[in-house]
């Protein structure tokens, strides 16, 4: 463990451009924007861009990291053959602003996952490793968010670098890591908090961890889910379903992606995400699918969650940032499939 | 640290067409970069990522063993886009390659003991890598009886037809090859795969079965040489799922917690029974 100073240090919000604009002369600054009624993560060039009066943000952040659509090398097919150019994946550093507790833990978990095993996913890592994270705790939790049931919480620190905490007129600035020790030490106009500010963050975390009302008992749901892949209840709770993917894609954790090439002025090898709602995803050559209804599907989804991921790297593959049960056509709700299968309410209609 | 995603460029040396239907077609590669020749190091049973550059990647098996030095084989069925695109391609077009990716064939296991090859269909390319090693004159004292089962629609259909001719030749192989019905001209068997495994009864005696197929044939096929007394963790399938990235990241060819792609392709029968059954 590396000892630093804690340091608290406090902006005042009609700041929070000035501090954008002098990060963007280092950094590529992402923070969270507002078009066109959705907020979501994007690279801003002004600081009037950020927007950080929102609950959460429709799309999670992870595509900063892990594009919806990304080039992995251009090629050029010419009378010499075929000339590979790479992509260049990294211009400067990057500081991303303004992501939630629970997004940020859902960095952890994509973290080990692209770094885990004999091939890294560098696209993901080298973006991932120069980056600094100024989280933004959360001050008015929806109805959805179950993030202290998976073991976040509406002030948690983890994956965080700095955190911004909430109280009127300004954000007072946690330090959690050394890289956040190293910015806050390029902000010398930064002002020191108060005493009396840090303990009103404290009651105020305290409160707003209390005010969150969505719980769901997870303990044990992966071991559970061991005996479960043959249970009657798949057949039932896909139903609704529409095989659309906004969970997939909203979810701050899903990372699976297609591989294919396009054409513009230049041949491009692109990934871009894909999700295992869709009846493609598995579907073979020979017309034969491994997982052709969705009913399969949907299993799929709340097995890598709740049983492969956690077999695989000892965590569950979900923050409880309530997107998926937020954003779904069909009000689809996690929760309460977790919630039955904790309370052996599946296995009991099993039997 | 390498990147995974970037393909080696090779060049089509031959193209062999291998049955009437004139769409599967065995492509023989060269690499021109010797470097990369050097870091292609690999096993039977391994497939790699093929790219055709204008159209697209897929996964593809390695058909050509080890022991066949300065190229690599691939044997394609003309089924989509990439495939098709590579159909189409001449002799000394520019394919992309990365890998070898997959676990590959147990050969330490199989050292010292009979092989039993069983195969259907197109998907018997690994397991021609895997026949023409141990038939390899540095390998072939290291393993006991070989027999090889193989099985395909009808005589036109049936790939490598050189090879089991040469394979025919010699005694230190038992070849039986199948067709489904019988058609005037074959003298061969007619039978599917899983009959035949019954009537040429291969012994399991200090015996390895291999295994790989369409799922129809596998799903056959396993009760068949159950009965004959291979156990489960002597029996190896090598599996086919949809793959995009071949490493373990794009996450479509899961089985439960493992990915076929680098916990596989090729599974014991023990192994599979404790996985879900999905594939
Ligand atoms: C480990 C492994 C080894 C393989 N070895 C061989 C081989 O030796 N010879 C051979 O001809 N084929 C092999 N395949 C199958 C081959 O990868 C697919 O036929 C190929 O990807 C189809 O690509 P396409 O662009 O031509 O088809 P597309 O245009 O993408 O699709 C055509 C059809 O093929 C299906 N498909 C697409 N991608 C795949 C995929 N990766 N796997 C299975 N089905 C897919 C689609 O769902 C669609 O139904 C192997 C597959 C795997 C996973
Ligand atoms: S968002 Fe809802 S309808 Fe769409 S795939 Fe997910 S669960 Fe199904
Ligand atoms: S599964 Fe739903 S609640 Fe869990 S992290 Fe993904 S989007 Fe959020
Ligand atoms: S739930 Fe589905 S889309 Fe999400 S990571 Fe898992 S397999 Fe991929
Ligand atoms: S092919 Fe991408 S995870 Fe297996």
């Amino acid at each position: 463990m590396v000892v630093f100073q804690m340091v608290w240090k406090v902006i005042g919000k009609n700041k929070i451009p000035t501090l954008i604009q002098e990060l963007n002369k280092e950094y590529e600054v992402f923070t969270p924007v507002k078009k066109e009624n959705l907020v979501f993560f994007e690279r801003v060039s002004s600081g009037n861009e950020a927007f950080l009066d929102f609950q959460n943000t429709k799309k999670s952040p992870k595509e900063v990291f892990f594009p919806q659509t990304e080039i992995l090398f251009t090629y050029e097919i010419n009378k010499q053959g075929v000339e590979i150019e790479k992509a260049p994946v990294l211009k400067r550093d990057i500081v991303l602003l303004g992501i939630r507790p629970c997004d940020a833990k859902g960095f952890l978990l994509l973290d080990k996952f692209f770094s885990s095993g004999e091939y890294k996913d560098l696209y993901y890592l080298e973006k991932r490793r120069n980056t600094t994270i100024i989280g933004l705790a959360c001050n008015r939790p929806l109805s959805t968010c179950f993030c202290t049931s998976m073991g976040g919480a509406p002030f948690g620190k983890e994956g965080m670098d700095l955190l911004l905490q909430d109280i009127n007129d300004k954000y007072l600035i946690e330090t959690v890591t050394e890289r956040g020790e190293k910015l806050i030490k390029k902000l010398p106009w930064l002002k020191d908090a108060e005493n009396g500010d840090i303990d009103k963050v404290r009651s105020l975390s305290r409160n707003v961890e209390k005010a969150i009302k969505s719980k769901v008992s997870v303990e044990g749901v992966s071991k559970k889910l061991d005996g479960m892949f043959d249970n009657k209840q798949w057949d039932l709770i896909h139903e609704k379903c529409l095989g659309c993917g906004v969970c997939t894609y909203l979810c701050p954790t899903c990372c699976c992606f297609d591989i294919l090439d396009e054409a513009t002025t230049k041949w491009k090898r692109v990934r871009i995400w894909d999700s295992c709602q869709f009846s493609c995803f598995t579907l073979q050559g020979s017309g034969y699918n491994p997982r052709p209804s969705g009913k399969e599907r949907m299993r799929q989804r709340i097995m890598h969650k709740f049983n492969y991921f956690p077999k695989n790297y000892g965590e569950n593959f979900c923050v409880g940032c309530g997107r998926c049960v937020q954003e779904c056509p069909v009000n689809f709700d996690i929760r309460e499939v977790v919630e039955a299968i904790s309370t052996d309410i599946w296995r009991e209609k099993d039997e | 640290m390498n990147n995974p995603y970037i393909p080696n460029p090779t060049v089509i040396r031959r193209i062999t067409t291998e049955n009437d239907a004139n769409d599967i077609k065995t492509f023989e590669l060269v690499f021109t970069d010797p470097e990369a020749l050097k870091n292609f190091r690999y096993r039977c049973g391994q497939f790699a990522e093929i790219s055709v550059f204008g159209a697209g990647e897929c996964p593809i098996g390695i058909a050509s063993s080890p022991t066949d030095q300065g190229y690599i084989q691939f044997t394609v069925k003309k089924v989509g886009v990439v495939t098709t695109a590579l159909h189409n391609s001449e002799e000394g077009t520019i394919i992309g390659v990365r890998g070898p990716f997959g676990n590959g064939f147990p050969l330490e296991a199989m050292e010292g003991r009979n092989v039993v090859i069983i195969g259907g269909g197109f998907a018997f390319t690994t397991l021609r890598s895997l026949t023409n090693f141990i038939l390899h004159k540095t390998n072939r004292d290291r393993f006991k009886d070989l027999t090889v089962i193989y099985g395909a629609r009808n005589p036109g259909e049936l790939i490598y037809k050189y090879d089991l001719k040469t394979w025919g030749q010699r005694d230190d192989i038992d070849l039986n090859v199948t067709i489904d019905q019988a058609v005037p001209g074959w003298t061969g068997l007619v039978g599917f795969v899983p009959a035949v495994v019954k009537e040429v009864a291969p012994s399991s005696d200090n015996a390895i079965a291999i295994i790989c197929g369409p799922p129809i044939m596998i799903k056959f096929t396993m009760p068949v040489v159950s009965e004959l007394g291979f156990s489960p963790d002597e029996t190896f399938l090598s599996l086919e799922m949809r793959m995009k990235c071949g490493i373990g990241k794009c996450g479509r060819c899961n089985i439960g917690n493992k990915f076929v792609c680098k916990d596989g392709p090729v599974f014991t029968f023990k192994e599979l029974q404790m996985m879900p059954k999905e594939h």
